[in-house]
């Protein structure tokens, strides 16, 4: 690993200000950006850790938003009784996500902003627009079968990781961006960048930007919501494919419905034309899988990846099967 | 260079060292400390697994200095005190270590599950504990049976 400079920061006026400096990294738990710097993947030179800093690890209940403060531990925030019981899917992420160790460390404001998996950006020498813009994309004349069927283009076609993500997108989401300038809050959709659309860039986030936290609209669907992750072996892996479903029900039939999908596409994906299909059916099989098959609709498949058109849409359908038969 | 105090099995340690080093070298190399082990140093295969003020980390994606103010446990220290010595032997007892390289990260893994699990925890929740921990020897079904030994054993103490 480059030597770097490292402050521990006691106050977020002091990390947002020396975060502004070219070359700093915002550090929380650490277990993206060590991984990134061994690599040498960041550019880091300043490391300001703000894993410390007192306040920003609540998890409450602010009138009708949940707030999930930036320094939450993954591991934590799974356990909490009153999300397993009213949001299923946020906590089904956390768990199906990493190993113990990580989630233990791993923060959900770090969470959010870990990098793409992808071979070719991770191995630090293949051509790649992401390390080095302008290269070239390795993967689409290679190994194919982990990349996105959605919000890729022949620039860059890497998936985005992250499960807590892909569950946050099945709720009406906003992040909060604290900064010398002020507080802001921002769209989740609108918080991720897509690879394709420009693979230099992961998020909105600007130099001296801190995520400070996650805003969740709280919502009745939030009981009857799962995620669904399918990997290539039982426990610790990425998603293959993965979807989180949320529904508001009257008896059998859906009155709202919320789809995001994960593993297919370079951020954190929502899948509109599935939830209309959920939406005004009585939900059982045959609907729950045709809702799966409007998810991938648009999929674009390159040579390797499109198994992930049929495994996606039954992932669809059994989270929507799951979501359903919850209480 | 930074200076860092912490706490490493119940002593007190202040060190100077360079930002970049991370916790399990710092175990190793400056403390001597070489039961955490490094294996794939990209936070996949738990053999580096210790204690950061009490919950189980990767120390090879930890670093050295953020540590500082903390208190570290090692699988030298839940030795040595004895905390794990019933683990330990039900390891011994049936096989479930070949080469040892994993050996230690799976004991604090194993430990902290057995800590926090509930008294009829099923083998599928020991397999999803231990599966940030990797061994290549003995295809696991030993060290289950080794920490569910312990479980059972442990509830009925």
């Amino acid at each position: 690993m480059r030597p770097f400079l490292y402050s521990r920061a006691t106050s977020l006026e002091q990390a947002m200000s020396e975060a502004a400096q070219s070359h700093a990294a915002i550090m929380a738990g650490g277990t993206t950006l060590v991984d990134l710097m061994r690599g040498d993947l960041t550019g880091a030179e300043h490391v300001i850790d703000i894993g410390h800093l007192p306040g920003l690890a609540k998890v409450e209940l602010d009138g009708p938003v949940l707030r999930f403060g930036a320094l939450a531990r993954m591991a934590d925030v799974a356990e909490l009784p009153f999300l397993k019981q009213n949001y299923p899917a946020l906590v089904e992420s956390l768990q199906l996500a990493a190993s113990q160790q990580i989630r233990n460390a791993a923060t959900l404001g770090g969470n959010l902003l870990q990098r793409t998996r992808c071979v070719y950006f991770r191995d630090g020498v293949s051509d790649c627009n992401k390390r080095v813009p302008g290269s070239g994309c390795t993967a689409l004349d290679g190994e194919d079968r982990e990349m996105a069927l959605f919000g890729a283009s022949d620039r860059c076609v890497a998936t985005y990781p992250g499960d807590w993500g892909t569950a946050l997108a099945a709720f009406d989401t906003s992040i909060e961006i604290s900064s010398a300038a002020g507080t802001k809050t921002v769209k989740f959709a609108d918080f991720h960048v897509a690879y394709g659309d420009d693979p230099a860039r992961e998020s909105i986030l600007q130099p001296g930007e801190i995520v400070t936290a996650i805003l969740v609209q709280a919502t009745p669907a939030g009981r009857h919501s799962t995620y669904v992750k399918v990997r290539d072996r039982q426990s610790y892996a990425y998603a293959v494919t993965s979807a989180a479903v949320a529904l508001e029900l009257d008896g059998d039939r859906v009155t709202a419905a919320r789809v995001s999908l994960g593993g297919v596409a370079s951020k954190p994906w929502r899948a509109p034309a599935a939830e209309a299909a959920l939406v005004g059916q009585v939900l059982n099989q045959a609907v729950a899988l045709e809702a799966g098959r409007a998810a991938f609709a648009d999929a674009k498949a390159l040579r390797h990846n499109g198994f992930k058109i049929d495994l996606g849409a039954r992932t669809v359908a059994r989270a929507a099967m799951v979501a359903k038969g919850k209480h | 260079m930074t200076s860092i105090t912490l706490t490493v099995n119940g002593e007190p340690i202040t060190a100077t060292i360079p930002p970049r080093l991370h916790l399990a070298d710092f175990l190793r190399d400056h403390l001597g400390l070489t039961g955490t082990h490094l294996g794939c140093e990209h936070g996949v295969c738990g053999a580096c697994t210790v204690r950061l003020d009490g919950a189980i980390v990767r120390g090879c994606l930890v670093l050295a200095v953020q540590a500082d103010c903390c208190t570290v446990e090692t699988i030298e220290g839940l030795s040595d005190s004895g905390e794990v010595a019933d683990l330990q032997h039900a390891f011994a007892a049936r096989n479930a270590l070949q080469c040892g390289y994993c050996t230690p990260g799976m004991v604090m893994t194993a430990q902290d599950f057995l800590l926090h699990a509930p008294a009829d925890a099923s083998r599928a929740a020991i397999r999803e504990h231990l599966s940030g921990n990797y061994c290549r020897c003995t295809g696991y079904e030993a060290i289950v049976d080794a920490v569910e030994t312990t479980l059972n054993a442990r509830r009925t103490s």
